[in-house]
């Protein structure tokens, strides 16, 4: 990172979450944070601290409405703006780490080797044969594909079709369909991405990464997949109907010596995104021209959790060691 | 690494007493608090919010190297406990009986966050005095829990006699020479003398010198050259038991050694006899080097780095050691010291 950058430091309000912000996820206009003692802290405008699970957070994910979390506690809680929670799902104790959202108001969540489906009225499960790495729900119709040791499963939960598997040798860990429903992305064990092509099933290897990839994000004109894992973001072409097969990919905002891009945001309708580093650094990263501008300074502990308001007017941002912000552009 | 959570790996074949050993380091007032990854549930007698129940999923890696294996479950609940880290000291992992430890020892090694936030400490194994010489007859799992080990707990000495504990324990020395053995009775072993040992920390590699027998003080140790375990008979009229099926293996060298030499020599040994390398350990002297260098391995996974420097009065010897299966001594012998510079 050049010395020199713009920086928006100052426009940044500070927020003190406590502990390991786990994810952010807006709920109407405030930033729900939630973290690794089981809270959730609503902030922008006056803040407010729902304990939502006795133990840590795995997972959440939110519908612009409400946030959703999942804890060690074994509970799936749904929390709104108000602070009002409900409990849907109870899996006795074992974690639950795994959570998608999927269209017209579906939820899936895992907890070990099975997945659960919520949709209407009805839920149904589906035992794969690993513990569940990832989940994520297709961008149309009620598909989920369920990642797990040596491939992906795809399932459509109201269908009494046999679930599809795609095979790939491996531990997948997290999973994302590209926003045309051509590609299943899955980040793995290994520090790399493998993807498909749905059509035909084409394998995509995308590797060269240092560290685990763990935080994806396609731009807001879905033609690029921004991803951490390396000490620049690592950007991956969708563009073309082979994806980023045998394209090199884009390198952007290289961080400091030694650090890592820990988290990344694309920006919801601009060309721009978000990144955050090991070091706790966050900036933000025109995609046209490569230009930075500093969010905040290195604080120590890694970015964990950004997250941009759907309107693209705030960015949120938390670290592991309990240390947030929201940015209003 | 002080800001590493230590992770102490707790193994041992089926009833040896490894929950009784694990109630004990819950329940003793050592003011510390421990996170605890165990294979089942109900076992253990204390009520603990922060234990988990773990599947032992043991994932290979997708490198092409059949014995790079990690336990997928373990990084994952890893990942989770880490979210609360302020509220334990440590953790512990207990693994099913039949459980291969390297797979766990490896998972530190090979991811990367995991190994980034977490220290393996030690892996500790508990042997019942009464069976274990059955066992290793029969169980290649308890023979490689015995191999694996850095501190073996040998319990139920209450049911043998001295001389059956005696004889025992050179078992375990045949395969594993370099482990601290405390003999128990309900493993009444204290705890400090478990938790905190750094065994995998390479900065904390003092000394690779064998353990003896306890109350066995005196007896010249001193080997030359090459020590296969068990091919000395002649120790004092000692019997000393040679395992056919897995050794340690000792080399030292008074010269220097050419690193641009060694360091090849070691990689390539251990990507080609990897699955046959339990555990590997080293302090090396190289030629115009001051500084110590150490290193530590797992089947195929070598972790290596310079410690400090060699002090004036300390002997700059290199030290290599190995345990494992059907390793070829003379073969390792004779390249380790070609690499004298």
């Amino acid at each position: 990172m050049p010395v020199e950058i713009a920086s928006l430091e100052s426009t940044v309000r500070a927020i003190e979450a406590g502990s390991h912000v786990v994810a952010i996820h807006f709920v109407g206009e405030r930033a729900a944070l939630a973290t690794g003692e089981g809270e959730i802290l609503i902030a922008g405008g006056s803040e407010a601290l729902i304990k939502a699970h006795k133990g840590a957070i795995l997972a959440a994910t939110g519908d612009g409405k409400r946030i959703f979390t999942a804890g060690d506690d074994g509970k799936l809680v749904a929390t709104d703006i108000e602070g009002e929670t409900e409990t849907l799902a109870d899996c006795g104790g074992q974690w639950i780490d795994q959570l998608a959202l999927g269209p017209a108001g579906a939820i899936a969540w895992s907890a070990g080797k099975t997945a659960f489906v919520r949709a209407g009225k009805g839920e149904r499960n589906l035992q794969v044969p690993s513990t569940v790495g990832g989940l994520a729900f297709a961008p149309k119709g009620l598909r989920l594909a369920i990642a797990h040791y040596n491939g992906a499963t795809l399932w459509f939960p109201n269908a009494d079709a046999k679930p599809e598997t795609l095979a790939w040798k491996g531990s997948h860990l997290g999973a994302l369909f590209s926003p045309d429903g051509r590609f299943l992305i899955t980040t793995m064990q290994e520090p790399s991405l493998h993807g498909w092509r749905l059509s035909d099933g084409q394998h995509m290897r995308m590797s060269g990464y240092p560290t685990r990839v763990r935080s994806l994000s396609f731009t807001a004109d879905e033609e690029w997949l921004a991803t951490s894992g390396a000490p620049e973001v690592i950007l991956w072409s969708f563009r073309t109907r082979d994806g980023p097969m045998g394209k090199e990919p884009f390198l952007l905002a290289p961080g400091a010596k030694d650090t890592r891009v820990s988290a990344v945001a694309c920006h919801p309708q601009q060309a721009l995104l978000a990144a955050g580093y090991s070091d706790g650094t966050v900036i933000l990263v025109r995609l046209a021209d490569a230009a930075e501008v500093l969010v905040s300074r290195p604080s120590g502990a890694p970015v964990s959790a950004l997250a941009w308001r759907g309107d693209g007017k705030q960015l949120a941002f938390g670290t592991e060691a309990g240390k947030a912000g929201l940015l209003p552009l | 690494m002080s800001d590493k959570i230590p992770v102490t790996v707790l193994t041992g074949y089926l009833g040896a007493g490894k929950t009784t050993l694990l109630n004990r380091i819950l329940s003793e007032p050592h003011g510390k608090k421990y996170a605890v990854i165990v294979n089942e549930f109900g076992e253990i007698g204390i009520d603990n919010d922060l234990v988990v129940g773990a599947d032992e999923e043991v994932f290979e890696m997708n490198n092409g190297c059949i014995c790079c294996t990690v336990r997928g479950d373990l990084i994952r609940i890893l990942d989770g406990l880490l979210k609360r880290r302020g509220r334990f000291d440590g953790i512990l992992v207990e693994t099913t009986g039949l459980a291969d430890p390297a797979p766990v020892a490896q998972t530190f090694f090979l991811d990367d966050t995991v190994g980034g936030r977490t220290a393996l400490d030690a892996v500790v194994t508990v042997a019942d005095a009464k069976w274990l010489k059955e066992r290793l007859k029969d169980a290649p799992e308890a023979k490689n829990q015995i191999g694996f080990a850095d501190i073996i707990v040998l319990n139920k000495t209450d049911l043998v006699t001295p001389e059956e504990l005696d004889d025992v324990e050179l078992r375990i020395r045949a395969i594993n020479p370099y482990a601290k053995v405390h003999r128990t009775e309900r493993c009444d072993v204290p705890i400090q003398s478990l938790l905190g040992q750094g065994a995998f920390d390479l900065q904390r590699i003092l000394a690779i010198e064998p353990e003896f027998l306890a109350g066995d003080h005196g007896r010249d140790h001193d080997h030359h050259g090459v020590h296969a375990g068990g091919h000395h008979h002649d120790n004092g009229g000692r019997k000393h038991y040679h395992d056919e099926d897995m050794q340690s293996l000792s080399l030292r060298s008074d010269k220097p050694l050419d690193a641009e030499k060694f360091l090849p020599w070691i990689s390539d040994l251990v990507a080609a006899e990897g699955p046959k390398i339990l555990r590997c350990k080293g302090i090396l002297s190289f030629k115009d080097d001051p500084q110590r260098f150490v290193l530590q391995g797992v089947h195929m996974v070598l972790d290596g780095d310079h410690q400090r420097d060699w002090k004036p009065e300390e002997k700059r010897e290199s030290r290599l050691v190995f345990i494992g299966r059907e390793l070829d001594a003379a073969a390792i012998e004779q390249a380790f010291l070609a690499c004298v510079a």
